[in-house]
């Protein structure tokens, strides 16, 4: 068989076309960039190559990747294809004679979820928009994007969210919005790290370490969404990564990058966003979200104190949710309880503010409640949710968290 | 792998030695070691090249054919040894690096079989054995990068026969007789590597989903095992069955396509001269390519699969000025690939015989 070079060129011209479409989808012009040695810098070298007619070059670079990632398959397809582009055109990837167009598919689709991340950075000074108020002691927080099939975490440098790293990720065979049991997609919501299971205790599917997440949350159960065991966990020992859309509603990240997140995981801590779409604000729309949602925090508490019922109660949605009372019955209690009181303290620290993924305005809100009053004191951690309506933040649910 | 299968194997050795040495009492000496590993008599040739090797260790020659020796008596590792120190000390020698290609090869050590031909390939760019080598180390290779990728797995029953079969060619051809370059055996004229109307390549492997469908069909697998060649009777594949209309050539009609199944029965014989003589003198070379090159690279393709299967369905004949155009859809599966096309050849009629004047892809 000749080496013949024309043939080469079949290949890249339309396996490019299908990313130079993704690389036109708005590029910030501040962006993260990607650590050298990282897996989706390798494949745009590689691809590059391959754009470049050094095929070569594009060669020697997927080894490279290989060599570093034995089990890399996507690396091992790309290799495939490179050798045999040189008998006769390839036309796209995964030309394998007899391949099953599922695990091409998936390859494929990884590829491109990788070089997705590569070509749209987040914005260098975006937060996510989610992370309105991280408490003092929660170091990171983790924020998913299931559709870009990518991880983000974000430092609390001194209560402002700073990009650290990012990273793929596998998500729900059927993808995300998880509603019930067995439906193998991955919820979207507001969660938080509830545990740590090392290798030792896991199967090989779960690959390095398991963090268990806190699906289904209040708001989940309020809303009949069910199921359970969702965890962001890594990759079993014969694969460097899985697809796109691989899991059974976990999140799953490669072995080595769940080892590179696990030390910045607290336990019962650590928040982890699921969304299927990551907004990032600018520091001035951010300053002013959360701005906004503080002072309605704060009237709230000081309506509390005035024992001015009607004033308080302004602060409740009318799909209120508390203590297993609805608003009537909320309002009743509350205003029962301010006229027996002389007088009432309400101290709130370690708030934390994190939006809710999805459509409606909705912000979690947790805290430490210091709770002090003429004839009752108790402390409390405190979680609520709060809800835009008729243009106001107000509470839809309360509850000890 | 493909070697020269229709030249008896050592015959170029001896040739050559007569030809080439300065040193005459040594040239009889390597002749006669020659014709004694020739004839099988591996213990003596052994001997008097260990003698040869004494009186004159960096002797290319002698080396070259204590490494056949030695691969001809399965000595793996010594051959392998014995032809590692030959690209040391004659870097620029592309036999060696192809011998040791087809040792590791024959190993399963396809990365180093990789390796030893692409030095093959420096040394002598237009070195067509070690070229086809290679394709095949490639197309190994990449079925095994597909299999890590794809994870065919023996549950898979495509990747179950592919597995079978390799083992079975490389068994075979570990059994046969291992044929490697002879000594000094001058490239054949540069193939160069442009494939031009290549049998197959337009229709091949559109996506992912067209090659496998015809190569699932084949029992052979996509990548050959590149290998020691099996002995060479069982690979030529069974003659396709002559159309009827070529057998009574009563007029025109009748003769072009008599011709026609004549070029196609070569190409599926992989009978590289007939089928090169199916092309007349003045036959339109593609793209200004000189007669030779475009000579040299079609042979390369005949030769190079271990099987072709080339069919060609309805023919249609039609006459102007004294020249023949045929169109008809061409099925050509190969070891390699598999390719279903239109076609058109316009063929002449020079002394006697209809000859293929231009060939081109549709119709």
């Amino acid at each position: 068989m000749v080496v013949s070079t024309w043939l080469w060129r079949a290949w890249p011209r339309a396996f490019m076309a299908t990313l130079l479409c993704l690389a036109a989808v708005g590029v910030q012009a501040q962006t993260q960039t990607l650590p050298n040695d990282d897996v989706e810098t390798a494949l745009v070298g590689i691809f590059k190559a391959i754009e470049g007619r050094r095929l070569a070059e594009a060669l020697a670079r997927t080894e490279a990747l290989i060599a570093s990632r034995p089990n890399y398959r996507l690396a091992h397809l790309i290799k495939g294809d490179l050798l045999l582009a040189r008998g006769w055109p390839i036309r796209t990837m995964g030309a394998a004679p007899n391949a099953p167009p599922e695990r091409v598919r998936e390859l494929r689709e990884e590829a491109l979820a990788r070089l997705a991340a590569y070509r749209q950075r987040p914005p260098k000074d975006g937060i996510p928009r989610y992370l309105l108020q991280l408490r003092p002691d929660q170091k990171n927080a983790v924020v998913v994007d299931t559709k870009k099939s990518r991880l983000y975490i974000y430092e609390n440098d001194n209560g402002k969210p700073r990009f650290v790293a990012d990273y793929y990720i596998s998500h729900g065979k059927n993808g995300s919005d998880k509603l019930r049991e067995g439906d193998q997609k991955t919820p979207l919501g507001v969660y938080h790290v509830t545990a740590s299971l090392p290798k030792t205790k896991l199967a090989d599917l779960y690959g390095d370490g398991a963090f268990p997440i806190n699906y289904p949350n209040g708001w989940d159960r309020r809303n009949g969404r069910g199921g359970s065991g969702i965890w962001l966990h890594g990759t079993p020992s014969d694969t460097f990564a899985r697809a796109p859309r691989a899991s059974d509603g976990c999140v799953v990240l490669s072995n080595q990058d769940l080892r590179s997140v696990a030390h910045l995981i607290q336990v019962g801590l650590t928040p982890v966003i699921i969304s299927d779409h990551v907004e990032w604000l600018s520091q001035d729309d951010w300053n002013n979200e959360r701005r906004a949602l503080q002072n309605a925090i704060e009237q709230w508490r000081r309506d509390w104190e005035s024992r001015d019922s009607d004033a308080y109660l302004k602060h409740y949605a009318r799909a209120f949710q508390g203590d297993g009372m609805n608003l009537k019955a909320w309002s009743e209690r509350k205003r029962q309880v301010n006229a027996g009181k002389a007088w009432i303290k309400i101290g709130l620290a370690n708030i934390s503010m994190l939006r809710y993924p999805g459509k409606d305005d909705m912000v979690v809100v947790t805290f430490d409640q210091d709770y002090k009053s003429s004839n009752l004191e108790n402390m409390m951690k405190k979680r609520t949710y709060w809800l835009k309506e008729g243009g106001q933040w107000k509470i839809v649910d309360e509850g000890a968290s | 792998m493909t070697f020269p299968r229709f030249s008896p194997l050592y015959h170029g050795i001896v040739a050559l030695i007569l030809t080439c040495c300065a040193a005459a009492a040594a040239a009889d000496e390597i002749a006669d070691i020659g014709k004694l590993l020739k004839g099988g008599q591996l213990e003596q040739a052994s001997q008097r090249v260990d003698v040869l090797l004494a009186s004159k260790p960096r002797d290319a020659q002698a080396q070259f054919l204590k490494g056949l020796i030695l691969t001809e008596q399965n000595k793996t590792t010594e051959a392998i040894a014995a032809f590692t120190k030959l690209t040391e000390l004659y870097p620029e020698l592309p036999e060696p690096y192809n011998n040791l290609a087809v040792l590791y090869a024959g190993l399963g050590q396809y990365e180093r079989a990789r390796q030893a031909l692409e030095m093959a390939i420096r040394t002598h760019p237009s070195y067509a054995t070690a070229h086809e080598n290679l394709g095949d180390v490639y197309a190994k290779l990449a079925s095994q990068a597909y299999d890590k990728a794809l994870q065919l797995d023996s549950n898979n029953p495509t990747a179950q026969t592919k597995l079978a079969l390799v083992r079975d060619l490389i068994g075979s051809g570990a059994r046969g007789r291992p044929q490697v370059a002879q000594a000094g055996t001058k490239p054949p004229a540069a193939a160069s590597p442009a494939p031009a109307l290549a049998p197959a390549p337009a229709a091949a492997a559109k996506d992912a989903k067209a090659a496998p469908v015809v190569a699932a069909k084949d029992a052979k697998p996509a990548a050959p095992a590149p290998a020691v060649l099996a002995p060479p009777a069982a690979v030529a594949p069974a003659p396709p069955a002559p159309p009827k209309e070529a057998l009574r050539p009563a007029n025109d009609q009748a003769e072009v396509i008599a011709a026609l199944n004549a070029w196609v029965m070569s190409w599926g014989k992989q009978d590289a001269a007939a089928y090169l003589a199916a092309y007349a003198r003045d036959f339109k070379l593609p793209r200004g390519e000189s007669r030779q090159a475009w000579e040299a690279s079609r042979k390369q393709r005949i030769t190079a699969p271990t099987k072709i299967e080339v069919k060609i369905d309805d023919p249609k004949v039609t006459f102007a000025d004294g020249v023949a155009t045929v169109k008809f859809r061409q099925s050509y599966k190969s070891n390699l690939i598999s390719a279903n096309s239109a076609k058109t050849l316009v063929m002449a009629k020079n002394g006697g015989k209809w000859q293929i004047r231009e060939e081109r892809s549709g119709n």
